[in-house]
C-alpha cells in the first residue's frame, strides 16, 4: 500500500511526463491550471493517464473543483 | 413531432410525447465503456410517475419550486418531468458551483424540494450555507451507498408514491423554470422562463435542426444550461428522439460515444470544439505526405461541392474516415455558450460537418440567431430564428449598436428583482448588452460587449461583482473588479479578461507582498473566475451617497488610461 507521499510523488511524475516537463519541476501545492496553463479538458486527459497508472476509476465529481496536486493525490489515495 | 402550438405547458407536451412515442428509445446512459441504462418512453413514464405521485403525496403542488443539482443523466430528466407533471416550477442549478453558492441560489429561488446526487449532497449537507436555505424541506438523493448517512435527505430510488399521480395543468404564461444566468456574488439573476418561452423556442429551433425518432443527441453540456435543456431534453422528447448521457466526460469516452451510439447531434462549448479541432489537425498533420496530399484534395473537392449548401451524403462518402470517427450519422455540431472563432467553424464545415453556430442568452430563451447553412457563413452568428424580432439600438455610423430582441421566447423577468428586469427589458425589448450589426444578407455580426462581464470559452458568464468577495479584506484603501473589455472596448468577442483595480493607502506601494496576497486570494477562485491583472489607480473611487462605488463613472475614468500598459500582470 502506497503512502500519501508516494502517491503524491507519482502523480507529480505522471503530470510532468504527460505535459513533457522536467522531472521535479512540479510541487504538491502547485495549482495545475496556473502552473501548467491548462484548461479543464486537458486536466481530464491527464486524469485518464493517472487512473491507468493507479488502476482506479475516479468519477468526474471526485475531481470537481480540485486544482492542486496534493488534493488530487488525496482523492486518489482514498480509492487505492 | 408534436404540434406544440396546441399545448399550454412543457408538462402537457411531454406527457403526450411519452404516450405517442412509447416504444421508441428515449434515454441511453453510459459510464465509461459500460452501458448503464436504456429506456423507452414507456419505461421513462413508469419511472417518473411514482416520483410525481410521491411529490404530490408530500404536498408538492402547482407553482411550487423544485431544484435539480445533478450531472447529466437519466434521473435528471425523469425528475424534471415529474416536477412538471405535478405542476411545479423547475430550478435547474449548476452542479459545478460551490456548495455555498448552491445554497445561496436555493434560498433565493424559494425551492421547497431539492433533487441531487449523493456526492453532491455529501458536500452540500456539510456546508454552512445550508442553515440559510430553510425553504428546502425535502431533499432527494440519488445513488447513495447502502449505509450512507443522508443528513435528513431521502433516497430518490425509494421515493415512490402508490397509484397514478394527478396531472396538474399550467398555462403558457406560468413560470416553467427559474434559470440562473449568473449572480452568485450577491445579485442572483434568476430568469423566469415561461412555458410559452420553451414551446416557442422549440418550434423555432426544430424548424432548422429537426429531431425525429431514431435521432440520437449526445448530451454533454450541463442540462441546467439553457441549450442542453432545449436540445438535450425538451426538443428531442417532443419529437420521439433519444438522448445519450455519459457519466464521465473524459475525452476518450466522449470520442468513443460517437461511433458507438451513432450520434446525430451534439452540443459543445467553443473550448471543446477547439480542442476537437486541435486533435483532428494533429492527426491530419501526421499523415504520410502522399496520403496527406490525397486528403487535402478531397477536402478541396468537398469545399467546392458544399459551397452553397451542406451535402451530408456527399461529404460522408468523400471523407469517409473522418465521418466514421464521428459515427457516420452526425448531422451537425451545435455550438453555444460563448463566441466561436470563425476559423474553427470553417475547419469543420470544410470536412462536411456543419457547426450550428448561433447567438443567444438565457434571458432570450436560448437562441436568438442561428446559422441556417443556406449558405454556411463562418463569419456571422446567423440570421434571427423564426418569431424573433432583432434590432440594433442606436447604431453608430458603421451600423454597430446594442442588439435587442422581442419575441415570445424572452423571459418574463428576473425573480424578485423588478429593478433589474426594468433595466433589461425595455418596452418589451430585451437589451442584450452585446454589440453587433446586420449585414446586407440579414446575418448578424457580433463585435463586442457593452456590459461589464466576460464570457469564457467554456460558456461561463462571469460578472465582476461575483468575484469581489474574495478580495474583501485586501489591505488596500479600496478595490473594484472590472471586465477589461468593458473599460477598454475592443471589437472582439474572445479573450475577455477580468482586472482588479486597486487604490492604495497613502504611502503604500504595490510591492511583491501585496501581489502575492492578491495572487493567493485569486487562486481560491475557480480557475475560470480568476482575474488576470491589476490596475493601480492613485485617486479616490467615485461613490454614491450610500458609499457604493459608481462603477460606470470609475470605468470612464479608467478608460482614459492606456489599457495595455495600465494592467500589471499577476
Amino acid at each position: 500500500m502506497r503512502t500519501l507521499e508516494q502517491t503524491t510523488q507519482e502523480v507529480l511524475d505522471l503530470a510532468a511526463k504527460h505535459f513533457q516537463l522536467p522531472a521535479g519541476s512540479l510541487a504538491p501545492a502547485d495549482d495545475f491550471f496556473k502552473k501548467l496553463g491548462i484548461d479543464s479538458l486537458q486536466t481530464l486527459e491527464m486524469l485518464s493517464r493517472i487512473e491507468n497508472h493507479f488502476g482506479i476509476e475516479l468519477p468526474d465529481y471526485e475531481v470537481q473543483g480540485v486544482s492542486d496536486f496534493r488534493t488530487l493525490a488525496e482523492r486518489i489515495q482514498s480509492r487505492l | 413531432m408534436l404540434d406544440l402550438s396546441k399545448y399550454q405547458s412543457i408538462g402537457q407536451a411531454l406527457k403526450d410525447a411519452l404516450d405517442q412515442f412509447a416504444d421508441e428509445v428515449c434515454l441511453i446512459e453510459a459510464d465509461r465503456e459500460r452501458e448503464k441504462e436504456r429506456l423507452t418512453y414507456r419505461d421513462f413514464k413508469e419511472c417518473a410517475h411514482p416520483l410525481a405521485r410521491a411529490l404530490q403525496d408530500a404536498g408538492f403542488t402547482a407553482g411550487d419550486r423544485a431544484s435539480i443539482i445533478m450531472t447529466n443523466q437519466s434521473k435528471w430528466l425523469i425528475s424534471a418531468y415529474a416536477i412538471f407533471f405535478a405542476g411545479g416550477t423547475l430550478v435547474p442549478l449548476d452542479y459545478k458551483l460551490t456548495p455555498d453558492e448552491q445554497w445561496q441560489l436555493l434560498k433565493h429561488s424559494g425551492a421547497s424540494v431539492l433533487i441531487t446526487e449523493y456526492p453532491i449532497w455529501r458536500q452540500l449537507s456539510a456546508s454552512v450555507g445550508r442553515v440559510a436555505a430553510a425553504n428546502v424541506r425535502t431533499v432527494l438523493v440519488t445513488e447513495a451507498p447502502a449505509n450512507a448517512e443522508l443528513s435528513g435527505a431521502l433516497r430518490w430510488e425509494d421515493f415512490h408514491g402508490a397509484g397514478e399521480p394527478r396531472f396538474v395543468s399550467r398555462v403558457r404564461k406560468d413560470t416553467a423554470c427559474i434559470v440562473y444566468s449568473s449572480g452568485t456574488g450577491g445579485r442572483p439573476k434568476g430568469c423566469m422562463m415561461t412555458h410559452e418561452n420553451y414551446l416557442e423556442q422549440c418550434v423555432a429551433l426544430t424548424s432548422i435542426y429537426p429531431f425525429w425518432p431514431g435521432v440520437r443527441y449526445l448530451s454533454i453540456l450541463p442540462t441546467n444550461h439553457a441549450i442542453d435543456f432545449m436540445v438535450g431534453f425538451f426538443g428531442p422528447f417532443t419529437c420521439g428522439a433519444a438522448v445519450v448521457h455519459l457519466r464521465t466526460l473524459r475525452p476518450e469516452y466522449v470520442r468513443e460515444a460517437f461511433p458507438k451510439y451513432k450520434i446525430t447531434y451534439v452540443s459543445l462549448v467553443p473550448l471543446v470544439l477547439k480542442n476537437l479541432q486541435k486533435g483532428l489537425q494533429a492527426r491530419f498533420d501526421a499523415l504520410p505526405p502522399a496520403k496527406r496530399k490525397i486528403f487535402n484534395a478531397l477536402v478541396a473537392i468537398n469545399k467546392a461541392l458544399t459551397k452553397s449548401k451542406s451535402r451530408p451524403g456527399i461529404s460522408r462518402r468523400l471523407l469517409k474516415q473522418v465521418h466514421e470517427a464521428f459515427g457516420g450519422e452526425l448531422r451537425a455540431i451545435i455550438v453555444g455558450g460563448a463566441f466561436t472563432e470563425p476559423q474553427t467553424l470553417q475547419f469543420f464545415y470544410d470536412l462536411g460537418i456543419p457547426v450550428a453556430n448561433g447567438y443567444g442568452l438565457t434571458e432570450a430563451g436560448t437562441a436568438i440567431t442561428v446559422n441556417d447553412l443556406k449558405p454556411f457563413r463562418a463569419d456571422t452568428v446567423g440570421k434571427p430564428l423564426p418569431g424573433m424580432e432583432v434590432r440594433i439600438m442606436n447604431p453608430a455610423a458603421d451600423g454597430v449598436g446594442e442588439v435587442s430582441v422581442r419575441s415570445k421566447t424572452v423571459m418574463s423577468g428576473y425573480l424578485s428583482d423588478p429593478e433589474l428586469t426594468a433595466e433589461t427589458i425595455v418596452d418589451a425589448w430585451l437589451m442584450t448588452g452585446d454589440l453587433g450589426r446586420f449585414d446586407e444578407t440579414g446575418h448578424l455580426l457580433l463585435s463586442g460587449r457593452k456590459k461589464n462581464m466576460v464570457v469564457t470559452e467554456e460558456g461561463k458568464n462571469i460578472y465582476p461583482e461575483d468575484v469581489e468577495a474574495v478580495f474583501e479584506t485586501l489591505p488596500v484603501k479600496e478595490f473594484c473588479v472590472f471586465a477589461a473589455n468593458y473599460i477598454w472596448p475592443k471589437r472582439s468577442m474572445t479573450g475577455e479578461r477580468l482586472v482588479l483595480v486597486i487604490h492604495l493607502d497613502p504611502g503604500q506601494q504595490y510591492g511583491e507582498e501585496l501581489r502575492q496576497d492578491i495572487s493567493a486570494r485569486n487562486n481560491r477562485l475557480l480557475n475560470y473566475k480568476r482575474i488576470h491583472g491589476v490596475v493601480v489607480l492613485d485617486e479616490d473611487f467615485p461613490r454614491t451617497a450610500s458609499l457604493k462605488i459608481k462603477r460606470n463613472v470609475l470605468a470612464e475614468r479608467l478608460a482614459s488610461l492606456e489599457g495595455a500598459s495600465a494592467i500589471l500582470p499577476l
